[in-house]
Order: C-alpha cells, then structure tokens, then sequence
C-alpha cells in the first residue's frame, strides 16, 4: 500500500471514529480540556503505527486499537500527573452537554447518580461501561481493547454493571 | 447483558450519552494530520547533507522524523550505532568522524523511508 493510500485510509479512519475516541477521552479524564488533548495525541499516535496495525488487523476493524491507544495515553497522564482528577467526570458539565432536554427533564437526578456511580467503579469497570455504552462496542471490540479474553469481558461487563447498581442504590437509600 | 439488567441498562446507556466532540477540533485534528504529513515528506526530502553542518538546521528535520517514522528513526539509530566502530576506525579526525556519522544518519534515513 502506497503512502497516498495509506493517509486517504487513516482519514477514514479519523473521521469514523473520532466521535467514539472523544466520548472515551471525555469520561475517561472528566473535562473537555484533557479529552481534547488526549484525542489529538491518540490519532497523533495512531498515525505513527497506521501501516503497522493496517498490516496486523488482518481486515478486522481498528476501533479497539484506537482505544487502546486512547487508555494507554490516559494512562500516562495520570501516571506524570502523579493523581487522578478530581473530579473525574464533570457532573453537570456533562449533562448539559451530553443529553437532550427531554432526558434532563425525566430523569436528570437518576442520570447524575448513575454518573456519579460510575465514577466510583474501579478502573476497568468504569472503562468496560464506557466502551460498552458511550461508545456501543460489543463484548468482542472491547476484549480486544482491553487486551483480555471475550469470556473475560463478558464477566467484567456482567459484574461492573452489577456493582453500579448497587452503588447507585445505596445513593438513593 | 441478563434481563435483570434491562432497564438499568437503559438508563446506563442514557446517562453515557456520546459526547460530540467540539466543533474546532475536528478542523485542528484534520489541519495537524495534513500539516504533519506534508511537513515530514517535505523536511526528508529536502534534507541535504550541507545544511546540516549546522546545528542549528537539525531540529526541524529530526522532528520530521520523530512525526514522520517513529519506529524507523529508532531503527536509524540502532543501525548508526552499529556502523560506529567502522566510522571510527576510517575517520581521520573528529570532525571527519562527526561527518561521517551525519551522512550515516542521512542514508539509513532514506534507506529506510524508501522501502
């Protein structure tokens, strides 16, 4: 595959996916200033290694390693940051800017539970929930993402939305 | 996800509502990607060996590499490296020595952005 080639294909690539890497960089870091960054230096990065993932994809979809790029950045943010934020999700940033009024209007105290919830989740649970709902990616995208087995995933998925529950309802007792 | 999940899912599902991303930064990203793409191309190709005798003419090529060719540019390195004891016993003094491993540097560069 030629350089030319190569660039029309990763600008497929960005404009498919850049919605989906925001939304994981977005509740991955909790502002809209670090999901900014995080994006650009995830498609930086993915620029980089494009011909070597195109080469070993195998013609599955890319999706999964651009996440996985995405975690592996936020990763190091927190790491040279040495501290998580603050306030990992920005409650009523993001319901404002994410939801529809009629959302906020039925249920604006459940969804921020729920937010607020999934902040408290341990990290692979919160990142299992995010891909699965923020982002729609099936048991298979997200094993691969995550690096585990889909048996495994499954299982994570099962147990993390298990445990919100719990959460959530202890909030509201 | 089980049936007893159901309707939680639902509202999970709602409560991570994608996020669209802001208007400029999908412009940045394309303009940073085009730039970038071109920027590397152009400092490679442009990259004559006399202009490098100046050390102030090496940054912008060597982050074209860094941009361009991540994993070559270490691949150059390693390559440099192992030519250092050959380089060393040809050269006739520092300067020679410093000449000859940029002209390395230079040609395991091409060598490499052509395969």
């Amino acid at each position: 595959m030629d350089k030319a080639q190569l660039d029309e294909e990763f600008s497929e690539l960005y404009r498919a996916h850049l919605r989906d890497v925001y939304s994981y960089a977005y509740y991955r870091v909790g502002n809209h200033h670090d999901a900014e960054d995080l994006t650009e230096q995830t498609f930086l990065q993915a620029y980089r290694h494009f011909e070597r993932a195109v080469g070993e994809s195998d013609g599955r979809p890319l999706r999964p390693w651009l996440i996985r790029i995405a975690h592996n950045l936020a990763a190091n943010l927190y790491r040279d940051r040495s501290r998580k934020p603050q306030t990992p999700i920005e409650d009523s940033d993001t319901l404002r800017t994410t939801h529809t009024t009629e959302d906020l209007v039925e249920g604006r105290d459940e969804l921020a539970r729920i937010l607020d919830g999934v902040k408290d989740l341990p990290d692979d649970r919160r990142e299992a929930l995010i891909m699965r709902f923020a982002l729609g990616m099936d048991n298979r995208e997200i094993a691969r993402a995550m690096g585990r087995t889909d048996g495994a995933t499954k299982v994570l998925l099962h147990r993390a939305i298990k445990q919100l529950e719990e959460i959530v309802a202890t909030k509201e007792g | 996800m089980s049936e007893t999940f159901g309707d939680f899912e639902g509202l999970l599902k709602r409560a991570l509502a994608p996020v669209d991303p802001p208007e400029d930064l999908a412009a940045r990203m394309e303009s940073t990607l085009a730039e970038l793409t071109t920027l590397a191309q152009d400092e490679l190709e442009s990259w004559e060996l006399s202009t490098m005798r100046d050390p102030r003419n090496w940054v912008r090529p060597v982050a074209a590499v860094a941009v361009g060719t991540t994993a070559g540019a270490a691949l150059v390195l390693l390559r440099v490296r192992q030519q250092h004891r050959r380089r060393s016993s040809r050269a006739s003094d520092p300067l020679d020595f410093a000449e000859r491993t940029l002209r390395s540097v230079a040609d395991e560069t091409r060598r490499i952005l052509d395969r």
